[in-house]
């Protein structure tokens, strides 16, 4: 078995398999499928349905000499299963038992239970569903501020008062930079690195291909600006941020531990809400009849949300490293193997779902994997609904209909994916 | 590890009885199909309802590596309200019992060296503290009080960890100094002590210097020691529609929901991430999740529908 140059760590650039596997019998099919190849990133459904189809409910790439589980139960059970597949040799394909990290460890998403225990638990409380309630009424009239001022102020087009604009960068990317850093208590200046930061984050989860080294150069201020935001004297009180400090000063977590917790909240926060929004408005502009049953039906905002959540899967991909040998539905790994569990091929595959690729307001969409399942499950999940319901909640009340006036731009990333480009037109109500 | 499908049951089988001592029993117990339960940390306690309805809450002692398995430990009292006596008695090898939670108000926060007080039974809620520091690699010492060493059901520890246990038996020896066997703490200690409520509350005067967020106690006042939990069928009324639905008692309220064709998004479906939270306007409800405190379960004004059930004959739910 050769191991292709691509497997390598992103920033030392050594090759990513240390242990010999000269010997390993790969029990699993072989699938020659590169998924971190950019039309692949761009469009990776076929390449889904090919890894959900193969005969095993685990195949082996050899193009990073890795593992991978694409059907629902498979992808379920290696999320939940911390036991045996580790977050703490990271969550790309670097695995950090042989490579160094390139930032310090997050406490939070590359970290095994008991490490992971109280980081965890102080987040959870501080981001609580009833923690939130507090910025319902601001975060509503925030929405209707941003979707208001769009049609009063875009381009309007026809009598009928319809306004053309790019949902991406005028919807999207706007909200939540209008919301989330202040509801963490950042200072205003530097905000624009959030959304580079987060790109660049994601991004180093894969290999080290274009996407990796393009940023490389310019990078370097992002990450000192991001530093400087997480000790206590940068954050203003009576935020996420300053809940975290107050955490430590209670001894649920050290004071050590703050400042890389509120890092996690910059890295995790950002471009993550950016893409569920988008993912929410390409596809009601998809499909005019459920944004009109929406409109009639305001109660289902939730669920157009996990709807949009669960097609899109804004986060495609996270990896595991196996702690000891282990089987997965027939199939033995071996141990510190990396298993690249593919989220967002779990969320459409037809043993779960019926008819899987609509977009269908008429399903429970419950129980989909794009926050993850188990204890690292998406401690952040009750701020992007609050975030996409009240963007979505203003929408209803303000426009009537939604219409694609070119085709949209994919935004590529090795994790996530998007949108750099929704070019639409909003019919006023 | 095999492939296992998702599950909720919250119906677990006695697959072990064990005599530690002459008054303690540990119980251990699994899904009927060996399916993982839901996790847990050190400080965790589930609430087991037991045949006759009545609602126990015990530390989690087992080890959570072997994620299919709950352990507890469950000493007899014949003075207490009735639960200890029933499972020592009617609760055998390949009985059910159904459980909520976990849940986890006793977490053991980082630090460098941990001091574990531990009086009778409350040994059991520190049992996996110690585990977890050993894995650590970090410095403890436990106290374990109990009347007398016949009833000590952990007296091993003090061979297994020699020169870390200091046990100590009220019978022979009267009370013991907390204050003398803490001594003088390094930086970075942290003390964890669970136990009756005369020792958890002299403690803050045996360790006067001891920041405040520094000292964890654990008590067990059992706020639901009045509940029965039954397995009748129950009604839910949504109260926006006025449309009313039965349910089965022994199924978390949303399987009721669901089958009605009334839809509540969930997430975890474990009661820990909060998702599927209802308002309640009325009725008891049987909580199940584990995400809020004691308070918040008294004032019954809202539920966790992915786990939790009614305790009344009617839960009319703000939908
Ligand atoms: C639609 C938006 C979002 C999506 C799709 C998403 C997705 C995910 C996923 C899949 C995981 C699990 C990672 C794993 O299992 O390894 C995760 C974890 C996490 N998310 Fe989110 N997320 C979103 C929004 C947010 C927000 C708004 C925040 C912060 C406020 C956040 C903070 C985090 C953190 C800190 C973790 C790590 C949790 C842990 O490891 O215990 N996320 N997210």
């Amino acid at each position: 078995m050769t191991i292709n140059s691509t497997a390598r760590c992103p920033f030392s650039g050594m090759p990513a398999a240390i242990d010999e596997p000269a010997e390993q019998r790969i029990e699993a099919p072989v699938m020659d499928v590169d998924p971190f190849d950019e039309a692949t990133l761009a469009s990776p459904y076929a390449m889904h349905e090919r890894l959900r189809e193969a005969d095993g409910d685990v195949v082996y790439i050899p193009a990073y000499d890795i593992y991978a589980v694409a059907r629902y139960d498979a992808v379920r059970e290696t999320l939940e299963n911390w036991q045996h597949f580790s977050s703490a040799a990271g969550v790309g394909l670097a695995n950090f038992n042989s490579e160094k990290p390139w930032r310090a460890p997050s406490l939070l998403l590359e970290a095994d239970p008991p490490q992971h225990d109280a980081p965890r638990a102080a987040l959870e409380k501080i981001l609580g569903a009833r923690k939130l309630r507090r910025y319902h009424d601001e975060w509503r009239q925030t929405a209707h501020e941003l979707l208001g001022g769009l049609l009063n102020d875009g381009t309007t087009v026809s009598n009928d008062g319809a306004v053309e604009l790019d949902a991406v960068t005028e919807i999207s990317e706007v909200y939540p930079l209008s919301v989330f850093p202040d509801a963490v208590g950042l200072q205003q200046e530097g905000r624009a690195n959030l959304l580079p930061y987060g790109n660049f984050a994601f991004n180093a989860f894969g290999p080290r291909n274009r996407l990796v080294t393009d940023d490389l150069e310019t990078i370097g201020p992002v990450f000192e600006w991001i530093g400087n935001q997480c000790p206590r004297e940068a954050l203003n009180e009576d935020g996420f941020g300053d809940d975290i400090w107050r955490a430590a000063d209670q001894r649920h977590i050290t004071e050590e531990q703050a400042p890389l917790i509120v890092r996690s909240l910059l890295t995790a926060g950002v471009d993550t809400t950016v893409y569920g929004i988008s993912a929410v408005l390409y596809h009601l502009a998809s499909n005019p009849d459920q944004y009109a049953r929406l409109r009639e039906n305001p109660q289902l905002v939730r669920r157009v949300f996990e709807e949009a959540l669960r097609l899109e899967s804004p986060v495609q991909t996270f990896f595991r490293t196996t702690t000891t040998e282990v089987t997965i539905g027939g199939t033995t790994l071996p141990e510190n193997q990396k298993v690249l569990m593919f989220l967002g091929a779990a969320n459409r595959d037809p043993r779960r779902w019926e008819n899987p690729d609509a977009f269908d307001l008429t399903r429970d969409p419950s129980g989909h994997l794009a926050f993850g399942s188990g204890v690292h499950q998406c401690v952040g999940q009750h701020v992007a609904r609050l975030e996409a319901s009240c963007v979505m909640e203003a929408l209803i009340e303000r426009v009537e209909r939604i219409e694609f006036i070119a085709p949209p731009q994919r935004h590529i990333n090795n994790t996530l994916i998007g949108w750099d480009s929704l070019p639409i037109r909003f019919v006023p109500a | 590890m095999a492939m296992q499908t998702a599950t909720r049951t919250d119906q677990l089988v006695i697959v072990d009885r064990i005599q530690r001592s002459t008054s303690v029993t540990e119980f251990v117990l699994e899904r009927a199909d060996g399916s993982r339960l839901p996790d847990w940390a050190p400080g965790a306690h589930i609430d087991v309802v037991l045949p006759s309805g009545k609602i126990r809450q015990y530390s989690l002692c087992g080890d959570r590596w072997t994620p299919h398995q709950y352990r507890i430990a469950v000493q007899r009292e014949h003075d207490g309200t009735g639960g200890s006596v029933e499972i020592h008695e009617d609760v055998q090898l390949g009985d059910v019992v159904s459980f909520g939670g976990p849940r986890n108000n006793f977490r053991l926060a980082p630090a460098q060296h941990y001091r574990f007080i531990a009086g009778g039974i409350g040994i059991t809620a520190v049992l996996p503290m110690i585990e977890q520091a050993e894995k650590l690699n970090l410095e403890w010492q436990l106290l374990y009080l109990g009347k007398t060493a016949d009833r000590m059901a952990y007296r091993h520890l003090a061979d297994h960890y020699p020169g870390r246990v200091t046990m100590h038996t009220s019978t022979d020896n009267g009370r013991a100094s907390i204050r003398q066997w803490l001594g003088d703490l390094p930086e970075d200690t942290m003390v964890y002590a669970c136990g009756p409520e005369t020792m958890l509350e002299a403690l803050p005067e045996e360790c006067p210097d001891l920041p405040k967020h520094f000292l964890r106690t654990e008590r067990f006042t059992n706020t639901l020691a009045d509940a029965t939990v039954s397995s009748e069928p129950y009604e839910i009324e949504l109260y926006r529609s006025g449309k009313v639905i039965n349910a089965l008692g022994t199924t978390p309220v949303i399987d009721a929901l669901s089958q009605a064709g009334v839809s509540v998004i969930t997430s975890c479906s474990k009661g820990v991430c909060g998702t599927c939270e209802v308002d309640v306007v009325s009725g008891e409800i049987d909580h199940r999740d584990a995400i809020l405190d004691d308070d918040e379960r008294a004032a019954n004004t809202c539920m966790f529908p992915c786990v939790s059930r009614a305790l009344s004959k009617r839960l009319v739910l703000d939908l």
